[in-house]
């Protein structure tokens, strides 16, 4: 599904150049859930980004379900972004005024996807995060957990072939933390590729792959035994 | 067709409705701006109509021609002969000429301007006494209060009748006494009133204390002979005043054999220098008032384009998550662009219609023109679509300040977590 070679990228700061990803190689299958870890300045934030079509390597390859992403302006960024990506973030980024089932629809309106199939899709994608009597309300009236299961629910809308999940319980305290993951799980298990960035242990050892990143590469890549977050919910 | 898509429009009027106070003070600008337009515009329209109330009843293209004195000595004549027309010379130029469209020939008992008095029951008027033909009514009309003004029959009979003024009338008749059929006298000759006319409020060449009889009736009755005092003549609509006047006094001055140079020997009055300076000063004061409303509705524009740019730098969270979803740089210029349009349009409206109450309101009170030139204050629909198209193409062009900026936050920046 996603296949990277020899990924660089660099920052300019001032006169300095500083060199936060050296060399990443790494492909995820599909179906795959792969915990990205490290700690901060480890450049895992950034292979995100560039995972996410958000910014651009320096030099490398990068394949996403047998397609090049290279050099794409931001029209056609965005409009695979809309076809290939799932995002879910650490502060879930919902439009505030606009209600949980209008959040959800809100990928499926970039699709040009018609009104009435729009409101369908969405209901029934926030059913499956359960909240779909939750449809109308702002997300000024869900809670931290809610929001990002509203956001899952946004990020599923539009079918992608991969959900990234940048540290998407790090708001959470850690009950609510595992009924997120609890909900990944379960999306995983349906067949879906999830990538999640994150720096909790307990966290990453929901999912069934751990790639450790320090200083800009790759420093173990090691599958686990999948800790189900059912059984603390 | 993208202005159809209802999302757009939920999701503008979302944005803009989210903050109603802001976004009221954003429009003010524009609010005002069309005021001030519509009301530049519409009391200069105003002005012009009362102007052209003031001239309704003069014809604009026409000239009055009357003989004073020479100035210069000519074949053996001196200086200071009085120049006196003769009823000939009327067919003669209106032969000559033809862009003369109406001679009306006239004839003034007395000096000019001198009152002769008119006696009825032992009350007299001073009053300016004039023989003429119906066809001056062409040139100035008569507001006729009660009865006729002269026709081509009391001509051809010579008939004893008179038109006078209302002043005439107020100095000869008791206050509501009836006018019309009674004798009045002047200088021995009784005339029988047929007709009342009230002054025509503004331009005033007859003054209000007029009296007016056939021409023909005045030669008999006052010896006056084949004498002209004047002549007032309407020119082709298409020919220039001065070009006939020209040609009106080469003619008599080559008859009456006054020096070709001679400036004085001829008086003559051109109506439509009048005109044309009043209706470029009406010109100017348009041109004028488009363009300070212009610039004060840029000014306005440019008020919804720095809220926007605020908007945008507040929303910049908002725009990187539509981009992360798939939000094309288009789609987000799009709905900022719209977005200017819309507040722009919907304020410049709300503007319009404060702006034609306040000229439904000034027209009410003044419209009527009596008392100054202020006659039916409105904006044409052409001043009114010019106006709103330049305020729409003016609030695209000024929302692509913001909409560039809006897409220029990149994603990435935008949702960098604090």
């Amino acid at each position: 599904m996603i296949e990277i070679k020899d990924l660089h990228k660099s920052y300019k700061m001032g006169s300095n150049s500083l060199h936060v990803l050296k060399g990443i190689n790494f492909s995820v299958e599909e179906g795959e859930l792969v915990a990205i870890m490290g700690s901060s300045g480890s450049g895992k934030s950034t292979l995100l980004n560039i995972l996410g079509m958000l910014d651009g390597a320096d030099s490398g390859e990068y394949n996403l379900d047998n397609v090049p992403i290279k050099d794409l302006n931001e029209t056609k960024a965005a409009q695979y972004r809309n076809k290939f990506l799932g995002f879910v973030f650490q502060s879930f980024n919902l439009i505030n005024y606009k209600s949980a089932v209008e959040n959800v629809a809100l990928p499926l309106y970039y699709q040009k996807v018609n009104r009435k199939v729009r409101q369908e899709k969405a209901l029934k994608y926030l059913e499956q995060v359960g909240l779909r009597e939750w449809a109308t309300h702002l997300p000024s009236e869900l809670s931290g957990g809610q929001k990002q299961r509203v956001a899952i629910a946004r990020a599923m809308a539009a079918e992608p072939k991969v959900l990234l999940a940048d540290e998407p319980t790090g708001a959470l305290d850690s009950k609510t933390s595992y009924e997120v993951m609890d909900l990944i799980q379960k999306i995983n298990d349906a067949g879906n590729t999830i990538l999640v960035v994150t720096h909790e242990e307990d966290i990453a050892h929901m999912c069934k792959r751990i790639v450790h990143l320090k200083d800009g590469v790759i420093v173990e890549d090691k599958k686990i035994e999948q800790v189900r977050a059912e059984q603390y919910v | 067709m993208w202005l159809f898509d209802r999302d757009l429009w939920v999701e503008i009027f979302h944005t803009l409705g989210k903050n109603m106070f802001r976004t009221f003070l954003t429009m003010l600008g524009v609010i005002f701006a069309m005021i001030i337009l519509v009301l530049l515009l519409g009391s200069a329209n105003g002005m012009s109509n009362g102007f052209d109330k003031v001239f309704a009843g003069t014809a604009s293209n026409s000239l009055f021609v009357w003989g004073q004195s020479t100035s210069e000595p000519y074949k053996g004549f001196e200086r200071g002969r009085r120049i006196r027309y003769k009823i000939e010379d009327a067919e003669i130029l209106k032969k000559q000429i033809p862009e003369i469209e109406v001679l009306a020939p006239r004839i003034e008992l007395g000096n000019h301007r001198g009152v002769v008095s008119v006696y009825r029951k032992g009350q007299t008027s001073g009053s300016a006494v004039y023989g003429d033909y119906p066809e001056i009514d062409n040139i100035t009309k008569k507001k006729l209060v009660e009865g006729r003004f002269l026709n081509n029959t009391d001509i051809e009979e010579s008939k004893k009748v008179c038109v006078i003024g209302e002043e005439t009338y107020k100095l000869l008749f008791e206050k509501g006494e009836k006018a019309i059929g009674q004798d009045i006298r002047i200088n021995g000759v009784f005339f029988s009133v047929v007709g009342i006319f009230k002054p025509n409020n503004n331009i005033n060449i007859d003054g209000e204390n007029a009296v007016f009889i056939p021409f023909t009736t005045f030669q008999k009755a006052f010896n006056s002979g084949d004498r002209m005092g004047w002549m007032a003549i309407a020119v082709e609509p298409n020919t220039k005043v001065a070009f006939v006047e020209k040609q009106i006094k080469d003619i008599l001055k080559k008859k009456y054999d006054i020096h070709p140079d001679d400036e004085r020997a001829i008086g003559s009055f051109d109506m439509s220098e009048i005109f044309n300076n009043i209706s470029a000063f009406t010109g100017v004061l348009k041109g004028f008032s488009f363009f300070v409303g212009i610039f004060t509705l840029l000014a306005g524009v440019i008020a919804i384009s720095n809220i926007l740019l605020i908007t945008v730098k507040e929303r910049t969270k908002e725009i990187g998550v539509r981009r992360a979803l798939g939000a094309t740089p288009k789609v987000v210029k799009r709905q900022i662009v719209v977005e200017a349009i819309v507040l722009t349009a919907f304020a410049g409206l709300i503007g319009f219609a404060i702006a034609v109450g306040f000229l439904a309101i000034a027209n009410s009170l003044w419209g009527s023109g009596d008392d100054f030139p202020f006659v039916k204050p409105m904006v044409s629909i052409p001043q009114f679509t010019i106006s709103f198209m330049l305020m729409v193409t003016l609030s695209v062009l000024i929302g692509l300040i913001p909409a560039n900026r809006a897409i220029r936050v990149r994603p990435i920046e935008a949702l960098r977590e604090e």
